[in-house]
């Protein structure tokens, strides 16, 4: 079997700064596993600004914020870089499988860090009651459908939660023409960053419900409308608030689950409520030697954040190689 | 007059006190750095942002191609410019920074590629 000394899994913003910083900390034998063709992760969607700020002091869009770092990363001989490669399956003596076209793979790493990112809560996370039509996606999807696909999911939509997903592709949406009839959120305010509320919302006068819910789902074959109802600060309904929007398509946009499947099949400890490894400290977990960071490891608001610490886990994977030889 | 604002340069997203006076801005507070008068400033007298979105492509690999403004433009713009980036379609490769129109809809702003296609 083929034997590494450092596995990276993921290749978006947390994998690229790790492996980046591991090969910076002196680690010369690197395997960057990518699963899709191109580096860069969700920030090739993410086509909007507000990356940057933090970590370059510049105003970048995602695809820009990537390219600083895929740049650099090719042009470094010892870390190889893998696309279109699947983990699939990983042991508590490292030893990882993944698929890559036309043939299945084993590696064995010394050191390994996992950074596989976030996946979005769905509809059925959230209990809504009603029928089960299309015309149901999850904010990212719906992003990448616009962004990386070119193809509009809807024409006129209904936005549930108001993670920063939502809130920018509400305006994403209706900058490509079609009607956002509100954003439906829960709680008492926002749940993403207050500029994305200004310049996604408030710029498009989109009507905002804070203190509602989706009380039900209407349609056959596609989404025909929603009903939505007003909540007190215990969050039940409000007797006679009830109203309906025609719309043939729901976002939904309620929060992302950190991605650790793998880590779990190998015997890490994870926190069942938030699906993140448990750990005493920042990118550790219960096995030694396996790392997780970025957006596996907690969910981030910025992905700045997610570079700065990813970073620290590129250190930690070479201090633990160092300590082995 | 006094307007209230949420500075949107950076996430911290402060709340700014706006004072207006005959469409100029004379006074602000609650801004925790320079950025803030800039953006009230910019907010009252002409509001403008920099718009980000896509552009279809033919015969490469990658279908959209993601671009933005250079600059910012005025708000009241935007939907003008969305429909104009869909008469656009890039046909070769792009680099990073890549001019995909030049002068967008005259406004001495370039639309600029913000993907490479190699």
């Amino acid at each position: 079997m083929v034997k590494r000394d450092l596995v990276i899994i993921g290749g978006g913003p947390a994998g690229m700064a790790a492996a980046l910083s591991a090969h910076k900390n002196g680690v010369r034998d690197i395997l960057l596993i990518e699963r899709d063709q191109y580096l860069g992760g969700i920030l090739n969607q993410c086509v909007h600004t507000g990356f940057g700020l933090e970590y370059f002091k510049e105003v970048l869009t995602g695809p820009e914020y990537a390219a600083r770092f895929i740049r650099e990363i090719e042009g470094i001989a010892p870390i190889e870089i893998s696309l279109r490669s699947f983990a699939v399956a990983l042991t508590k003596e490292k030893v990882l499988t993944y698929l890559k076209p036309g043939l299945l793979q084993r590696v064995k790493a010394r050191a390994l860090i996992m950074a596989t990112g976030c996946r979005e809560k769905t509809r059925e996370m959230v209990h809504i009651a009603g029928s089960r039509p299309a015309g149901i996606f999850t904010a990212g999807l719906a992003q990448k459908l616009i962004n990386i696909e070119g193809l509009l999911p809807g024409k006129q939509v209904v936005i549930v939660g108001s993670g920063d997903i939502g809130l920018i592709m509400a305006r994403r949406f209706l900058l490509e023409g079609a009607q956002v009839k509100g954003v439906i959120e829960i709680q008492d305010r926002s749940r993403g960053l207050l500029r994305n509320l200004v310049q996604c919302i408030e710029d498009f006068e989109i009507p905002f419900y804070c203190r509602h819910k989706i009380a039900r789902i209407y349609g056959n074959k596609r989404v025909e409308k929603v009903s939505i109802v007003k909540v007190d600060d215990n969050l039940k309904e409000v007797a006679g608030s009830e109203f309906q929007l025609a719309c043939d398509t729901i976002l939904i946009s309620v929060g992302l689950i950190p991605e650790n499947e793998l880590i779990e099949m190998a015997g890490v400890a994870i926190d069942k409520k938030t699906n993140c490894p448990v750990s005493g400290e920042l990118n550790k977990t219960s096995l030694p030697g396996v790392f997780v960071c970025g957006n596996s490891f907690k969910v981030y608001d910025l992905v700045d954040s997610v570079t700065r610490d990813s970073e620290i886990a590129g250190k930690l994977a070479a201090e633990y190689l160092r300590g082995r030889k | 007059m006094t307007r209230k604002l949420t500075c949107i340069e950076c996430p911290k997203g402060c709340v700014l006190s706006v004072e207006v006076e005959k469409d100029k801005v004379v006074k602000v507070s609650g801004n925790l750095c320079p950025k803030g008068l800039v953006y009230a400033a910019s907010e009252i007298e002409n509001p403008a942002r920099i718009l980000t979105s896509a552009v279809l492509t033919k015969g490469l690999d990658l279908k959209m191609i993601p671009v933005r403004t250079d600059r910012p433009i005025p708000k009241s713009r935007l939907m003008e410019a969305m429909r104009e980036i869909k008469n656009l379609k890039i046909e070769k490769e792009v680099h990073l920074g890549d001019v995909i129109a030049e002068n967008f809809l005259g406004l001495g702003v370039n639309l600029i590629s913000t993907r490479e296609t190699k």
